[in-house]
């Protein structure tokens, strides 16, 4: 079972691509391991079964995906091309979070300090 | 087959004095789950009843797989009513037989399945069932058909959160690229990621038809959110 989550603003068929992006980059899909099928998902997830497989299409495309024509569905058994989708998905986190840091009056320059002296669970003290 | 199942040309129909429809147009396309979303008297369960041949239009005409309203468009659609509308003093397992012997496109074993999967007990009758089990219970009725058109009236009026999940549900396992859903509502936050298409409907006439995610996208916010702004009071 699967966590999903949609926001209210944006179309839900770009948001099932970023979670099942999601799902195989932290290996809750692993490489090779078969997809459940459109109806399933589609239920799981609670949206409408086109827009599923729409986005199963899609994700096939972009070779996250590929369909054997007997046996279903199947997450890529491609490592390198998991890799760079993860590092694609990394590289928008940074972009978002340097945008945030800029936001409040931090300099590209002193992120770096300050990222290296983080302890995660110091959040509130500082 | 035609690739449309539904199509509404002008529909006018008035109570009285009082409009409930003036002039809808409306198309409806084979594979989608259709919202038809308005305010309560806004004509939603008018245009329903028009198409199940329940309630006759002034002028206009409906089309169900290129048929008028009639014996043939009847054999197509299968209808949830906004209320209760079965003799409810049958057990379910009567009221499955009732359905299996009206409709030749029931399938009993599908009906049995979803039941189960319930936990009802099926010698229980109709009227002793909570509001909660009588609506999925009229709703696996509906859904056990293989028709083209599925309108659903209301199918979530007053039902708890996990009685909503399961119907939602219920719609989106039953999913057939051969039929269309529409399901009529306010609640629309509970339904638009299950809807491909809505049409929103105010004092008797379709004021927007758009897709789900088309909305989203080229408005940035959601259909529940862009009815709220169009309706408000």
């Amino acid at each position: 079972m699967m966590n999903w989550h949609f926001d209210n603003d944006r179309p839900i068929y770009t948001q099932i691509i970023e979670s099942m992006k999601l799902f195989i980059v932290s290996g809750e899909l692993k490489p090779g391991d078969k997809v459940p099928p459109v109806r399933e998902l589609a239920a799981e997830a609670e949206v409408n079964p086109n827009t599923m497989q729409r986005a199963l299409s899609d994700l096939e495309r972009d070779g996250l995906l590929y369909t054997n024509r007997t046996s279903g569905r199947f997450v890529t058994e491609n490592v390198d091309v998991i890799e760079a989708m993860k590092l694609e998905i990394a590289r928008k986190s940074i972009a978002a979070f340097l945008t945030s840091m800029e936001k409040i009056g931090y300099s590209r320059a002193e992120i770096p300090q300050l990222l290296k002296n983080f302890k995660l669970g110091d959040e509130a003290s500082e | 087959m035609n690739d449309t199942v539904m199509c509404c040309t002008d529909l006018t129909k008035s109570y009285g004095k009082k409009p409930a429809l003036k002039g809808v147009n409306l198309s409806l396309k084979r594979g989608r789950i259709v919202g038809l979303l308005g305010p309560n008297g806004s004509g939603k369960t008018t245009l329903i009843k028009i198409a199940t041949g329940l309630l006759r239009p002034n002028s206009g005409e409906v089309t169900i797989d290129g048929n008028p309203v009639g014996k043939a468009s009847k054999a197509a659609v299968s209808y949830l009513p906004d209320c209760v509308s079965l003799p409810d003093w049958m057990k379910i397992s009567e009221l499955i037989n009732f359905y299996a012997g009206f409709f030749k496109d029931f399938s009993t074993e599908k009906a049995h399945r979803m039941l189960t999967s319930l936990g009802l007990d099926e010698n229980q009758r109709f009227k002793t069932l909570s509001k909660g089990n009588k609506e999925k219970v009229q709703l696996i009725l509906a859904m056990s058909r293989e028709a083209q058109l599925y309108l659903l009236d209301e199918p979530l009026g007053g039902v708890d959160p996990a009685t909503r999940d399961y119907i939602l549900n219920t719609i989106i396992s039953n999913y057939s690229e051969n039929a269309a859903v529409v399901i009529s509502t306010h609640l629309i936050a509970d339904v638009e990621k299950i809807l491909d298409e809505v049409y929103f409907i105010k004092d008797g006439e379709i004021v927007l038809n758009d897709m789900v995610d088309n909305i989203r996208d080229v408005r940035g916010r959601s259909v529940d959110a862009l009815f709220r702004e169009e309706f408000r009071c």
